[in-house]
């Protein structure tokens, strides 16, 4: 991508304003804590100083059992059960609009079934899966699965209407007409859905682990609160909060790279 | 001497989503001869495009047929080239990555059209500037590199549908002189789609003056004037007269 260098500089300088603003907000933000807290405006069994929390992650993550019983655990789910949803709709989606007769008859359960808490359903699935990491691995792709397939849809959809009409003109093929207009058109609707999928995956998987499971940041979750351990939730919500904006950045990433030539790539979301 | 493209009788009706029937064009003959330069024009909406999209094998006619050489067959990929009023460049792609696009969906060698797309960047006056992307370019850059696309796979035909109605009239004069260059130097046929008359005087062999809705053929006009025209002749008198008698047809008063 070849960008000017003026361009990049004024970028660069943009987002080192944008960093220094967020960094400030959060300092005020702490400060404001630490305020609470000393002046015992709030009880310190429901709100932890600033520094008892930072100790509580601190104990974390220098504890090789968190990482590998709880964090990687539920990395893993996540990942597994973002992998399914992703595959999923991007071989579902297409299938989808394969033909008017496909799409309009069974689009519109498509439709229904997004709107519905996919949440409510992860109960039922330990019931017919039983606990253990399939069950987990569905709840979290059903939760992912459906942001997937409608940007698929709507970006399989999006495009110059003329672009179609130039490969009708060159008489392309089907599969031609898919890789080199419809693809790259679905790109950026793409990207946002798997954005959105992501952060989704990790509510997925945090509720499946709620549910019953020996290990994972969920189940610790549960644990703390059972120990009205607080400090301790505070630092599993951090942990979250992190692995989420980590996988959220790594797809913007992506995104960038390859849908660089979208102006407004950032707007194309559908529904969820 | 057959002519490159015969659109014989040619009538179209679209059906609308809600079942009525919409007669975009009444009945059309037109026959393009090897290397003749036709506009067409007309009111808005009176099947201009339609025409142009029956006669590149993308709309059925409802009757009548459209000859190839006097072949009754659709025109093929490799006879013709498009252009629309946008330049419908994928984001996507370099400006020669896109030039070259025709040529590869065509599957035309490597060694055949890479030449040709450099060649085609310096014809429509875009050398340097195959390497960056469409947005980085203004719009009267991106139609010529729209017109350099539909030559990559160097076809008899253009066909062009109101191809610098998006660009300013500045940009527009200087597209037309370098058009009518290009086509002088590549030898094509073209069928023009316009709304502006000096343009299609400019232009053309021949103006084919069409009427609103259901349309039909209401004049067509020769242009006799030199087959190498310049900025000059927009000034010559000769070019008044042409302008005049299109505008007459087209029924306006004369001023
Ligand atoms: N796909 C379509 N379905 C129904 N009507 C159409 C369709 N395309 C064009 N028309 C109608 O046919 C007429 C001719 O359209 P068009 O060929 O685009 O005209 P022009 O290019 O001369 O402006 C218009 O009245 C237009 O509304
Ligand atoms: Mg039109």
């Amino acid at each position: 991508m070849p960008t000017d260098r003026a361009q990049f500089r004024e970028e660069l300088l943009d987002r080192a304003v944008s960093v220094l603003l967020a960094g400030g907000f959060l300092v005020v933000l702490i400060l404001a804590w630490q305020l609470i807290t000393t002046l015992e405006l709030l009880p310190a069994y429901l709100v932890p100083t600033p520094a008892a929390t930072a100790h509580a992650i601190w104990k974390d993550l220098t504890d090789p059992r968190f990482w590998n019983d709880q964090l990687f655990q539920t990395l893993y789910v996540v990942l597994v059960g973002f992998a399914i949803a992703a595959v999923a709709g991007l071989v579902i989606g297409p299938l989808l609009i394969l033909h008017p007769l496909i799409e309009r008859s069974v689009y519109p359960f498509v439709v229904a079934f997004q709107t519905m808490p996919k949440i409510a359903m992860a109960p039922l699935i330990l019931v017919w899966l039983g606990y253990g990491h399939t069950s987990k691995f569905v709840i979290t792709a059903l939760v992912a699965f459906f942001p997937v397939v409608v940007n698929v849809i709507a970006g399989l959809k999006a495009g110059d209407e003329r672009q179609l009409i130039l490969m009708r003109a060159l008489r392309a093929s089907w599969w031609t007409r898919m890789t080199k207009v419809r693809i790259p058109n679905a790109l950026p609707y793409i990207f946002a859905g798997l954005d959105i999928a992501v952060v989704f995956a990790v509510i997925g998987a945090i509720v499946a682990e709620f549910l019953g499971s020996p290990n994972g940041l969920g189940s610790l979750v549960i644990i703390r609160q059972t120990n009205v351990d607080i400090p301790g939730l505070f630092s599993v919500l951090f942990f979250l909060a992190v692995m989420g904006s980590t996988l959220h950045l790594i797809i913007t990433g992506l995104a960038r790279k390859f849908t660089f030539w979208s102006q407004t790539a950032d707007n194309k979301v559908a529904k969820r | 001497m057959t002519s490159l493209v015969s659109v014989n009788g040619v009538s179209k009706t679209y059906e609308t989503r809600r079942g009525e029937k919409v007669l975009a064009i009444g009945e059309v003959n037109l026959h393009l001869a090897e290397e003749e330069f036709v506009s067409l024009i007309g009111p808005s909406g009176c099947g201009k495009s339609t025409l142009l999209h029956v006669a590149a094998g993308l709309l059925k006619p409802t009757t009548g047929e459209v000859l190839v050489r006097g072949e009754n067959r659709p025109i093929r990929a490799e006879e013709f080239g498009m252009v629309f009023q946008d330049a419908v460049l994928f984001p996507w792609l370099t400006i020669r990555q896109n030039i070259e696009m025709p040529a590869e969906v065509l599957r035309i060698p490597k060694a055949v059209y890479k030449p040709r797309a450099t060649e085609l960047i310096e014809l429509v006056g875009l050398a340097g500037f195959g390497d960056m992307y469409p947005r980085e370019l203004s719009g009267g850059m991106q139609q010529r590199a729209a017109i350099a696309r539909s030559l990559i796979h160097d076809p008899e035909l253009l066909l062009m549908d109101e191809p610098f109605g998006a660009v300013d009239a500045i940009t527009r004069e200087n597209l037309n002189i370098e058009l009518q260059r290009i086509r002088r130097v590549a030898r094509k046929t073209v069928l023009f789609v316009t709304h502006s008359i000096s343009e299609a005087v400019f232009l053309s062999n021949r103006v084919v003056i069409m009427s609103a809705r259901p349309s039909k053929v209401r004049a067509v006009i020769d242009i006799d004037l030199p087959a190498d025209r310049g900025p000059a002749l927009i000034e010559s008198p000769e070019f008044d007269v042409f302008v005049r008698r299109v505008h007459r047809e087209l029924g306006h008063h004369a001023h």
